[in-house]
């Protein structure tokens, strides 16, 4: 079955005057259908202004549909009896740390999910080991949030999710603010998730490069669904990304360059590996 | 011309239990028409830094000179200072308010006193330098697209027309063609007004691309100052303090280990194509 699913899913924001009358309608979602099956780990691109943030504040619940449907693990979304369910089946990492963060102490910080449920004392504290662990962060459990990096931070609001035992976690440009080490260990940690834990990972980035572990890549354009297939397909077509306002991995473009410069070099090169064997060096 | 920072040192909650010392001996000289890229981890001071430059923070010891001026003696006009020492803070779109683009962007020229026509002039010419047309200008700045919001704001420091121009993580949260864009029309400005501008960046690929000095910071201490191409020399220590290189530097190292005599120190993807391609030639003549 598809953790997540939308079919023909549209919302619009309403724009109204002062008096109520409706000044004009952006349809920010259009018509889209998308399957994401369980563990698997797609990457939405696009630029500014395209949907993706829209389109993911649906999978749980924030948003709820002007047309179309959307369906997590199976619930409707748009049904208000569900919501709480899905909230905790699809879990939701933003891109600002310092907005995500409650907790005087890390590990208080990542119970406070678990808490909100109901969940028994002792078992909170199991998940707090187990998900503090998962992202690298359990030898700062006693630390105060104030006193760790962006990307630490980043992982400590990750681990928040994960100890609600979602199937799903949404990231919404969670490396935006981070500097290149910070960028690092939060993928790292968003991988291990979904390679060890089989977490479905949904990761929205203006990072291209890091979306080339990712099974499929969704390019939004307007609302809609506008290139959709593996990494390499994607990153293949570099003049379309670019004319889409994207880009591809710097590696990729090098790659490109070269071919265009006359080298015999396959498109769609993700890895420095990949170029070094059309290059004939290995 | 110039700003000149003299053993600065900068202490948050100084006198309490929770002192945090974020700058430490700070010396530098900024000379007119750089182009330069300020680099460090989150936390590391760059922000701090930045802030001195236009007095808003006062050093807990040692002295900001604005042209051979203390900015911080009594007397010191700090209102001008801010006006020739512009700063753009991160996000600044969060600081629009008016209730259109012309009139946020004019807000600016007003505070300082000048005549309509002028204040007028001012903000027509900062919208056109970031690329705002003419059909947005009477739109409301909320219903612009981020990286115009972002444009709109960097205009609104321009138009106090500054000497100095600092942008703090300009291109934050755009889309790629959003930041080649900010980052092409603040080069292409700086090429016509040779206005001096501080960048600072998580991108190592954009520093590596546009500036001519690369300061780094690591906890509240300046360890590098010199071209990007030799500072990312370093860059094994860049990795320990939470950078790196651009990653066509990376390739680069990686395809030389493996026998191809290409240049390491390239950091853009222009030059590495044409070492790639001379070093290949080179093999074919051998």
């Amino acid at each position: 079955m598809d953790i997540i699913k939308t079919k023909k899913l549209v919302f619009e924001y309403i724009r109204r005057d002062e008096e109520g009358n409706v000044e004009g309608i952006t349809r920010a979602v259009d018509e889209v259908n998308l399957n994401v099956k369980q563990g698997e780990f797609i990457a939405i691109l696009g630029h500014n202004g395209s949907g993706k943030s829209t389109l993911a504040k649906h999978i749980n619940a924030i948003l709820s549909p002007t047309e179309g449907s959307v369906w997590v693990d199976g619930k409707d979304t748009s049904d208000e009896e569900n919501i709480w369910e899905i909230r905790q089946k699809a879990g939701m990492v933003f891109q600002n740390p310092d907005n995500q963060i409650i907790g005087q102490v890390v590990e208080e910080d990542v119970g406070f999910g678990p808490e909100n449920m109901g969940i028994p004392t002792k078992e909170i504290w199991e998940r707090v080991e187990e998900s503090l662990k998962a992202v690298g962060m359990y030898e700062y459990r006693k630390y105060s949030p104030n006193k760790l990096s962006g990307g630490q931070k980043q992982r400590v609001s990750i681990a928040g999710v994960i100890a609600m035992h979602p199937k799903c976690i949404i990231l919404d440009e969670p490396t935006a603010m981070l500097d290149p080490v910070g960028r690092k260990e939060v993928i790292r940690a968003v991988r291990a998730l979904n390679q060890v834990e089989g977490v479905t990972i949904v990761l929205i980035t203006h990072y291209m490069e890091e979306v080339i572990y990712a099974d499929r890549v969704f390019v939004m354009e307007q609302g809609h669904i506008e290139m959709e297939g593996t990494p390499k397909e994607i990153f293949t077509q570099v003049d379309r990304l670019k004319s889409l306002r994207l880009d591809v991995p710097q590696v990729t473009l090098l790659a490109h360059e070269l071919r265009m410069s006359g080298l015999s070099i396959p498109e769609g090169i993700l890895t420095t590996k990949e170029l070094m064997e059309a290059l004939g060096l290995k | 011309m110039s700003i000149i920072v003299d053993h600065v040192n900068y202490i948050y909650g100084a006198d309490t239990a929770l002192a945090v010392n974020a700058l430490k001996d700070i010396n530098l000289v900024i000379p007119d028409g750089q182009f330069i890229g300020l680099i460090g981890h989150t936390g590391s001071g760059k922000s701090t830094l930045v802030q001195h430059l236009n007095g808003l923070l006062r050093p807990t010891s040692g002295g900001i000179y604005y042209n051979g001026e203390d900015i911080f003696e009594k007397g010191y006009n700090l209102k001008n200072l801010r006006s020739k020492v512009g700063l753009v803070f991160q996000y600044p779109e969060h600081q629009l308010f008016e209730i259109d683009v012309f009139s946020d962007v004019c807000f600016g020229p007003k505070n300082l006193g000048l005549d309509k026509k002028e204040i007028e002039l001012r903000a027509y010419k900062a919208l056109k330098q970031v690329g705002i047309e003419d059909e947005f200008f009477y739109q409301s700045p909320f219903d612009l697209s981020g990286g115009q919001k972002r444009r709109v704001a960097i205009a609104g420091v321009l138009a106090m027309n500054p000497d100095v121009l600092i942008l703090d993580e300009p291109t934050a949260g755009l889309d790629p063609k959003g930041r080649d864009e900010i980052l092409d029309q603040i080069s292409a400005l700086r090429e016509e007004t040779g206005k001096t501008v501080i960048l600072v960046s998580h991108s190592m690929e954009d520093v590596a691309k546009y500036v001519d000095r690369l300061i780094v910071m690591n906890h509240g201490s300046i360890i590098f100052d010199d071209e990007p191409k030799e500072v990312f020399k370093h860059y094994k220590q860049l990795e320990e303090i939470g950078l790196a290189a651009p990653q066509v530097t990376y390739i680069m190292h990686e395809l030389k280990e493996c026998g191809l005599s290409v240049d390491v120190n390239a950091t853009t993807v222009e030059e590495a194509r044409i070492s790639i391609l001379n070093a290949l030639k080179n093999k074919v003549r051998k």
